[in-house]
């Protein structure tokens, strides 16, 4: 099928609000979070319903021409960069919050809800949607599910994985499933839906997902400790968990980071080498108790600095520092290159002993904000783009701290993803053999492999079938058979 | 004479574990009824690899077996050869307590893991009945088993966080790791869980653990009506107490809701103290001893070992009352005694019915599949007698994934060598 044609049997179906095509709109969703990769798409399409979207992809799937799905287009390893030559399926008019149902602590909504509109819905009634990604202002639901987003707080509560309890799912031939038990718990079968979130989009489109309600807790406590070197603040988190307390959340920041926080959003942070925002929550008598012990591990932990959050409004305030930390950089670095890999909790003191000295070997600065709960890392690489081989090297500093987090039995992303940016390590941490099983899955999804292709693997595998453009078998298209 | 099956004999299987550590079957092997030829324990991953390369090449049928204790899940296999034991693949292999992770293989007895981890004051926060009797870890991934505690915790598949398998053409295979927070690659640990034993054999698994709370209390509520029953599970899920486990007891011995408080001693008696007013308006309160509470056994798996009818009734949480109106009122219609316990807060109930004619519990069983299917449920044989499950089929109607499913089935174990026919669809 010709462009033209393309374009035209879209519209038919989505009208010409749905549809663009100009070149200079095409550009603007040429990336997604992560800017150093762009691709143009040859079309964008706006679907409204999951009937749009089935529409889309079977057209898609008749023709051979790859698609990729879209959310907000906050993902941070280019998870949601359009393919030459393919389709991009932006799901941000899919924005209904379809049923609230408060006595099963369920809600349903489309993946274009954005992630904090969730809890404000449900807010009125002491609910709560618990994964919160930094990005979750922006964010979509249906874009934090392909990624399965994490956020400061699912140390103690999980990550979007935890709390999607059921889907329907337009695959890569246009069928239309259900998977996951939604309401009711434990749907017999295969656990389909564990394996679709955080398939970066490559299983699947969501059209409906149903996500648990969690029940706000009774008392929320809030602490800031300031130390005078990282090493002091590892021990403080290793002294709280290694009492048994499961914080709500643990969060580091080095001095370079509270630099920049406090030059972007003034949180009144403490001049330190590093600080830690604990927060405790949960029935009232527990958290005083714990919220104690807390204060006096960070005390037997050396700390220079103890501030504890008087209402909602100073909790607010470290959580703004918090949040604020990737976009602050901008005020102490024209560019930063982020990475996202996990080290096992009992490792982060020698590994951020490592990123300091591999900062020195290469002479760049590295900022380091990180969940230190489920050790979590997010090494800043600061650069400056206009000085030539910056980037490059910053691209290679931000590789030897990959590896250093796998030499420690870590991993290559706790939360953004391998999308595109990170698929070159993938063989550094699976062998051929796993992801060649992994892609089993893949195959038996979308064996055509048009579903967000080239993300993920560094080599895609074929699932047995003929090579080049898939064409359906002229009985097939009659309705005659199913492809099984 | 030598027994063959297909093209192997036993010491085809001794060569690759050992002459000690393969026999012929005996009739406690069989599978609802149907006989395999041989046993074969590996020792090892390799082991595994080899022998589940002998059996794809040469078509024998397998079923992964850990503590045997939910060998009865699932439909009859269509056929079967060989049952191989992880019973000696059972070593922890890292538990970093700092790390609050631990990596076991799969044929490792959970309750000695358990005890293991205790030593470090951590748990892996999985409690299915099944636990006491020998279950293993991995037989309770296969089967996503799960207990009271999932109300707190959630289900194996939120506490999986990597994953060892062989696949039938004797690939070794890894995904995840041993870090909790990561999304590097697909999720096999989740698909793997419940899969029972139709994709791969599960060689080790990683799981993330929790602290072991210092103190705990059971706060019980006498239910009058099933009315009750269902408002006072609500009631709980709805306030601020977080509860380990909310149950339901219901037999003629005890109509019961039960409320599971753990954690530090003072939170436990403020929690305790708010339950018991949360609860009053239901029935009487009061708080069972440790005694009371191990004995009425939350614990308890209906309908083992006996000739009972025992479903599992997956359902919305808040439908509590009519699953229990529908189960008492279709087991007194055909005449048969239903038992019933249930996890009230994650809306699984499971009837054990007793008494009265076969047919008359099998058509309970169809009823109840009936009305909670087309309410967005499932309605699970776990355990009957052979003939009623041919009937019935365990997993009853599946939605329109089923395709789906077969697709993954066809990926990994294209010639249908592990456990066929007893998974979902006839998998």
């Amino acid at each position: 099928m010709e462009r033209g044609q393309l374009i035209k049997a879209m519209e038919s179906r989505l009208g010409t609000e749905g549809v663009v095509h100009e070149r200079e709109q095409l550009r603007s969703y040429e990336c997604d979070g992560l800017m150093n990769y762009r691709v143009i798409p040859d079309l964008v399409v706006l679907p409204e319903t999951a009937e749009h979207v089935q529409q889309i992809v079977r057209i898609c799937y008749e023709e051979g021409i790859p698609f990729v799905a879209r959310g907000s287009g906050t993902g941070l390893s280019g998870g949601a960069l359009p393919v030459e030559s393919g389709v991009l399926i932006v799901l941000s008019r899919m924005r209904k919050i379809l049923e609230v149902d408060i006595p099963n602590q369920r809600i349903v909504v489309e993946p274009g809800v954005i992630n904090i509109w969730v809890s404000q819905e449900v807010a009125g009634e002491g609910y709560y949607y618990a994964p919160d990604p930094a990005s979750q202002v922006v964010s979509s639901i249906g874009g934090n599910l392909a990624e399965n987003s994490g956020g400061v707080h699912c140390l103690k509560y999980g990550f979007t994985t935890n709390h999607v309890m059921g889907a329907e799912v337009v695959l890569a031939d246009g069928s239309l499933v259900h998977i996951g038990g939604g309401k009711a718990p434990d749907a017999p079968g295969y656990e389909l839906l564990g394996a679709l979130v955080g398939s970066e989009g490559t299983l699947g489109i969501a059209t409906k997902i149903t996500l648990r309600l969690l029940r706000k807790p009774e008392a929320v406590g809030t602490l800031l400790a300031a130390f005078s070197d990282t090493e002091a603040a590892g021990d403080a988190v290793s002294a709280i968990i290694g009492g048994g307390i499961v914080p709500a959340a643990i969060e580091m920041m080095d001095a370079l980071c509270i630099e920049a926080v406090e030059t972007a959003v003034h949180p009144g942070f403490p001049e330190a080498e590093a600080i830690l925002i604990v927060e405790l929550d949960g029935p009232e008598a527990e958290v005083e108790d714990q919220f104690q012990r807390t204060i006096k591990a960070c005390e037997e932990a050396n700390a220079s600095e103890i501030r504890i959050a008087e209402d909602d409004a100073e909790r607010a305030l470290f959580w703004k520092g918090r949040k604020a930390a990737f976009a602050a950089m901008g005020r102490i670095s024209n560019d930063y290159y982020v990475q996202d890999s996990v080290v096992p909790r009992t490792e982060l003191g020698a590994v951020l002993k490592r990123i300091n000295q591999l900062g020195e070997e290469y002479g760049m600065r590295v900022a380091n904000v990180f969940h230190a709960g489920d050790g979590n890392l997010h090494p800043l690489v600061l650069y400056n783009n206009d000085n030539p081989g910056e980037a490059e090297k910053a691209e290679a500093l931000a590789g030897d701290i990959v590896f250093t987090c796998l030499e420690h039995g870590g991993s290559l992303t706790g939360e953004h993803g391998i999308g595109e940016d990170k698929k070159k390590y993938m063989p550094k941490m699976f062998t051929e053999d796993d992801m060649a099983t992994m892609q089993l899955l893949r195959c038996a999804f979308d064996p055509h492999n048009l579903c967000n292709p080239g993300k993920i693997f560094p080599t895609p595998r074929l699932c047995g079938e003929r090579p080049g453009p898939f064409r359906m078998h002229p009985v097939q298209k009659a309705g005659l058979a199913e492809n099984f | 004479m030598e027994t063959r099956t297909k093209n192997v004999s036993l010491e085809d299987l001794q060569e690759i574990v050992g002459e000690e550590h393969a026999r012929e079957a005996a009739p406690e092997d069989a599978v609802d009824g149907v006989a395999p030829s041989f046993v074969a324990e590996p020792g090892s991953i390799e082991e595994t690899s080899r022998l589940m390369r002998l059996a794809n090449d040469e078509g024998l049928r397998v079923a992964p077996r850990g503590g045997g204790t939910k060998m009865g899940w699932g439909n009859p296999p269509r056929e079967l050869d060989l049952i191989l034991s992880t019973a000696r693949m059972n070593e922890v292999i890292e538990h970093v307590p700092g790390d609050q992770v631990v990596r076991v293989q799969a044929g490792l007895n959970l309750e000695t893991l358990q005890e293991r981890l205790g030593r470090s004051d951590q748990m892996l926060a999985i409690d299915p009945p099944e636990k006491d009797a020998g279950a293993t870890v991995g037989g309770v991934v296969a089967a996503n088993s799960s207990g009271p505690r999932r109300y707190r915790y959630g289900t194996v598949r939120d506490l999986i966080i990597g994953i060892t398998v062989v696949l039938p053409d004797g690939t070794i295979a890894k995904a995840g790791g041993k870090v909790v927070k990561n999304v590097a690659g697909y999720d096999l640990g989740k698909l793997f869980t419940g899969s029972l034993g139709t994709l791969g054999v599960m060689a080790s698994c990683n799981f993330r653990l929790h602290p072991r709370p210092e103190a705990a209390r059971t706060v019980a509520v006498e239910l009058n009506d099933t009315l009750a029953a269902g408002q006072a599970a609500q009631a709980l899920m709805h306030s601020q107490v977080f509860a380990s486990a909310l149950e339901l007891h219901w037999s003629e011995d005890a109509r019961l809701l039960t409320v599971l408080i753990e954690g530090i001693s003072k939170g436990v008696d403020a929690q305790a103290d708010t339950t018991s007013y949360l609860l009053r308006g239901f029935g009487e309160v009061r708080t069972l001893s440790d005694e009371e509470a191990d004995h009425l056994g939350p614990l308890t798996p209906p309908g083992a070992g006996n000739d009972e009818v025992a479903i599992k009734i997956a359902h919305p949480p808040a439908e509590l009352t009519g699953v229990l109106d529908s189960a008492l009122g279709a087991a007194e219609r055909k005449g048969v005694t239903p038992r019933i316990t249930g996890h009230a807060g994650a809306g699984v109930t499971y009837v054990a019915l007793s008494g009265g004619e076969e047919e008359a519990r099998a058509q309970v069983v169809e009823e109840l599949r009936e009305i909670w299917v087309r309410r967005g449920g499932s309605v699970v044989v776990r355990q009957a007698p052979v003939p009623v499950k041919k009937r019935l089929d365990a997993w009853g109607p599946a939605g329109d994934y089923l395709g789906l499913t077969r697709r993954v089935k066809e990926k990994f174990d294209p010639r249908g060598v592990l456990n066929p026919g007893r998974f979902l669809g006839g998998i």
